[in-house]
């Protein structure tokens, strides 16, 4: 599974894209962001840290599978 | 609807795509870069966004602005890359018969794409910087 990075996060990690390992089993938004704040302990102190699927906002709960475009959302500052 | 992610603003472009003869309002809000946050001077902003899900998540809260009013036409139209204090990097455009309904859509669209809509911008100082929000 890939995960697309954007902004701190991106910084955070150094990569606009991690793969993660299928070892890892990872099914899920909440399992997902608990490996990645594993993995980057930095990801942790932001004010918040959300999950895409498919350009859509994902709840935790919410099932990930390989052929999604996934992506990791921090605090937005547009406008 | 006009809705896309840019290099450069063009604020006329936004006025031409927001005149219509049934309109009696154009309401057009821009954001532009301050030299200044929380005390420090400001030398630039970097934008970056999620293109793809950015056009999503803008269509989403256009589509909840006609839904609440009666717009002629709307126009969300956002910048990325570094920008020089004094430019524009938003702006918000709507048309309609009346103008309460294009300043309350205005209004309810820039708030909205500040809560939702995945774009960051990273504020240089003169001696640092920082991604803004990030951090509580």
């Amino acid at each position: 599974m890939k995960v697309l990075l954007f902004g701190i996060t991106r910084e955070i990690t150094g990569q606009s894209r991690i793969n993660v390992p299928e070892h890892a089993g990872i099914n899920t938004v909440k399992a997902l962001k608990g490996w990645l704040g594993q993995q980057y302990p930095a990801l942790r102190s932001l004010s918040s840290l959300a999950v895409a699927v498919d350009s859509e906002y994902a709840q935790d709960e919410d099932t990930l599978t390989p052929e999604q475009e996934i992506a990791l959302i921090p605090p937005v500052s547009g406008g | 609807m006009l809705i896309k992610i840019v290099e450069h603003i063009d604020l006329n472009e936004a006025y031409a795509y927001l005149q219509s003869p049934e309109a009696g309002a154009v309401n057009l809000f821009v954001g532009t870069v301050r030299n200044h946050s929380k005390g420090k001077d400001v030398v630039r902003l970097d934008f970056e966004a999620y293109d793809a899900m950015a056009i999503r998540q803008m269509e989403h809260i256009a589509n909840e602005a006609f839904d609440k009013w009666p717009l002629v036409k709307l126009a969300i139209v956002h910048a990325v890359g570094a920008k020089d204090p004094g430019t524009p990097v938003v702006v918000i455009g709507v048309s309609s018969a009346h103008r309460d309904a294009s300043f309350e859509a205005c209004r309810f669209l820039i708030d909205e794409l500040k809560k939702t809509v995945p774009i960051w911008k990273k504020e240089f100082y003169e001696d640092n910087s920082v991604w803004v929000n990030a951090h509580p």
